[in-house]
């Protein structure tokens, strides 16, 4: 009897952890199973969403993104000065970020450069750039985007519409597209792909640029929540986005990933750390929970695999 | 002309020239100063370089991320349980060794019974080390005992006491790597983990032996660096998490595994250190610093990357 895929079995233990984090949250504290409360909880993993699916991309090609963390505060620093007071510079600088990833994805491929040690220079060039940009913390968030990022839409919070929404373009264009068909591809068998008449430096391209995209995105939601930026504001997300792929059921190689399962991991991550004030445990162990949370999944996925393959 | 083929040769002559450079800039007058503030700088990271080495030899996927983490908390506790006694030091010692072998151990639980990737048992494992060293510190700064913090900044025949541990360290390394049986079973790992298992070299004790070796290297380089700072900080790690990693791959050893290098590690060390105080010497501020610091990285391994096409 099978009702359930391998790819809904994957997608389903991290949907469970979240959902017993909300659980366990809303039985020690019933206020929390409001409007608000649903928007306190899950307001800050809007930009580790994005970020998250941003190293997914890169991922599904086999590499490893060591500078997402930098590059996220990169991002913010530009959105907090530029983006805010000369709107076309700023914008003109994204995408000159975002150009740079692209290049950085054709060197990896053309040198065949280990993208951690890449990414890990890069990683320094980020961190100085937004130290130049913004010296102090400081800046202000463009009115546009704080307007999006507060607004209170009815019935369903803010950060709950912007994580479906999310999921739902990311994983149109990672699973129903044919650019995340041949992205996909390339992690899984480049020379396949290759023979097939496909140009893997352009997928490559690609893949990095729309990682930087969605990187881009996660730097700007993120201001319009702290409403200032400083160039050490995401360094947790080079980690925290690993992490969230992993625990949505993606893997470092073979081009599988999956971007439903890559937001579920990252809002999980961000329950995690606030389970414990609910727990009323003390906050040094918040990092600690998302490392715990992340042994129980994998431990729980390893026992459904040995089930599974004992049933078949 | 055999020592230009070496690849560790080329990190020694950037870190010369880098030296020269520097000492030009003061008109000579700080040659021996740089030179003692280097070599001291260097050590740590070349502790904490070796033990990362010896596991990226293990092969594709090898990496240990809970290096920062076990630096703090063995840094912290032991400072902790010293108390400024100078009659603890040995003890205390001990104390970091056994967080050391407590870490290396759980993390090849974690790789060998969740079955998951070393980047994500590491990093998991590290987020519970984090936590637990932000716990027993509690923001106090417990200064070091008197003679530990005297032994750690002296000299001994001009030559910084923590460059000759490091020395010794890296000596033994290299006589463990390329005289002892242990380190060809690494690198046969590294080079084909299953051809390694096929001729009957004992896999999974040699992999764990090595995350024990890394997480002691890295407990031990906490416990010294707080002496010589005078006091464990809980940011203390941070760095050394990129920088573990950069010298082992600016030093030349394969970042696919199976070859390792020791005499590199030095070069690269002293190379980094080298960079930055010449970037302050000429007066460039933290962001142009962090800038330069990352292209350099990615000449050296795009300049690395075309020496062994060459070679091949």
């Amino acid at each position: 009897m099978r009702w359930l895929s391998a790819d809904a079995m994957r997608l389903a233990v991290p949907a469970l952890a979240l959902v017993a984090l909300l659980v366990g949250i809303f039985w020690m504290q019933p206020r929390a199973m409001s409007y608000n409360g649903f928007n306190l909880l899950f307001n800050l993993a809007v930009p580790i969403a994005l970020a998250t699916l941003g190293q997914m991309m890169i991922m599904a090609v086999n590499d490893l993104d060591l500078s997402m963390g930098t590059f996220v505060s990169f991002v913010a620093c530009v959105t907090a000065t530029f983006l805010q007071s000369d709107p076309l510079i700023g914008v003109l600088i994204l995408l000159a970020a975002i150009a740079t990833y692209a290049v950085i994805g054709v060197v990896i491929h053309l040198r065949q450069l280990p993208s951690i040690v890449v990414t890990l220079g890069m990683s320094f060039v980020w961190g100085g750039l937004a130290v130049l940009i913004l010296p102090a913390p400081g800046g202000s968030a463009p009115g546009w985007i704080r307007a999006i990022m507060i607004s209170k839409p009815p019935l369903v919070p803010m950060a709950i519409i912007a994580s479906i929404i999310i999921a739902a373009v990311a994983h149109l264009i990672v699973m129903r597209s044919s650019f995340g068909v041949l992205v996909r591809g390339v992690g899984g068998n480049a020379r396949s792909v290759q023979r097939a008449g496909w140009s893997i430096i352009a997928a490559r391209a690609g893949a990095y640029a729309m990682a930087a995209t969605f990187a881009v995105a996660a730097g700007i939601a993120l201001v319009g929540l702290t409403t200032s930026a400083d160039a050490n504001i995401a360094l947790r997300y080079t980690l925290l986005s690993i992490a969230g792929v992993i625990l949505g059921g993606g893997e470092f190689i073979g081009g599988r990933v999956s971007a439903i399962g890559a937001v579920i991991g990252a809002l999980t991550l961000t329950l995690a750390g606030s389970f414990l004030s609910f727990l009323r445990i003390s906050s040094d162990w918040q990092i600690g929970a998302q490392g715990m949370i992340l042994i129980a999944v994998l431990g729980l996925r390893l026992l459904l695999n040995r089930f599974e393959v004992k049933r078949s | 002309m055999t020592l230009l083929r070496k690849p560790w040769i080329w990190s020694f002559v950037a870190a010369g020239a880098v030296w020269i450079v520097t000492v030009l800039a003061t008109g000579g007058s700080s040659s021996l100063g740089l030179s003692q503030a280097a070599l001291t700088f260097a050590a740590f990271s070349v502790m904490v370089g070796t033990g990362q080495m010896f596991v990226i030899t293990l092969g594709p996927g090898n990496i240990d991320l809970a290096v920062p983490a076990t630096m703090t908390l063995s840094g912290t506790v032991a400072l902790k349980f010293m108390a400024e006694n100078n009659g603890l030091i040995l003890p205390g010692l001990g104390i970091a060794v056994l967080i050391g072998l407590c870490v290396g151990i759980s993390n090849y639980v974690l790789i060998k019974a969740l079955r998951i990737p070393p980047i994500i048992a590491t990093l998991s494992l590290s987020f519970i080390v984090q936590s637990s060293a932000i716990w027993t510190n509690r923001g106090l700064r417990v200064k070091p005992p008197s003679a530990m913090a005297d032994f750690t900044t002296d000299l001994t025949l001009g030559i910084p006491n923590l460059a000759l541990i490091a020395l010794a360290v890296t000596v033994a390394a290299w006589f463990l790597l390329n005289r002892s049986i242990y380190g060809r079973w690494i690198s046969a790992i590294g080079q084909s983990l299953p051809a390694a298992r096929m001729a009957g070299i004992p896999v999974d004790g040699v992999r764990l032996a090595t995350y024990v070796l890394c997480a002691i290297l890295a407990s031990v380089t906490g416990y010294l660096l707080a002496c010589f700072s005078g006091g464990a900080a809980l940011n203390m790690g941070a760095e050394y998490l990129l920088m573990s990693i950069a010298v082992v791959v600016i030093g030349g050893t394969a970042v696919a595994g199976g070859d390792s290098n020791v005499p590199g590690i030095w070069g690269a060390s002293l190379f980094m250190f080298l960079v930055v105080s010449m970037l302050n010497t000429y007066g460039f501020g933290a962001g142009f610093r962090l800038i330069l610091t990352g292209l350099i990285i990615i000449t050296v391994i795009l300049a690395a990357s075309g020496r062994q096409a060459r070679i091949q």
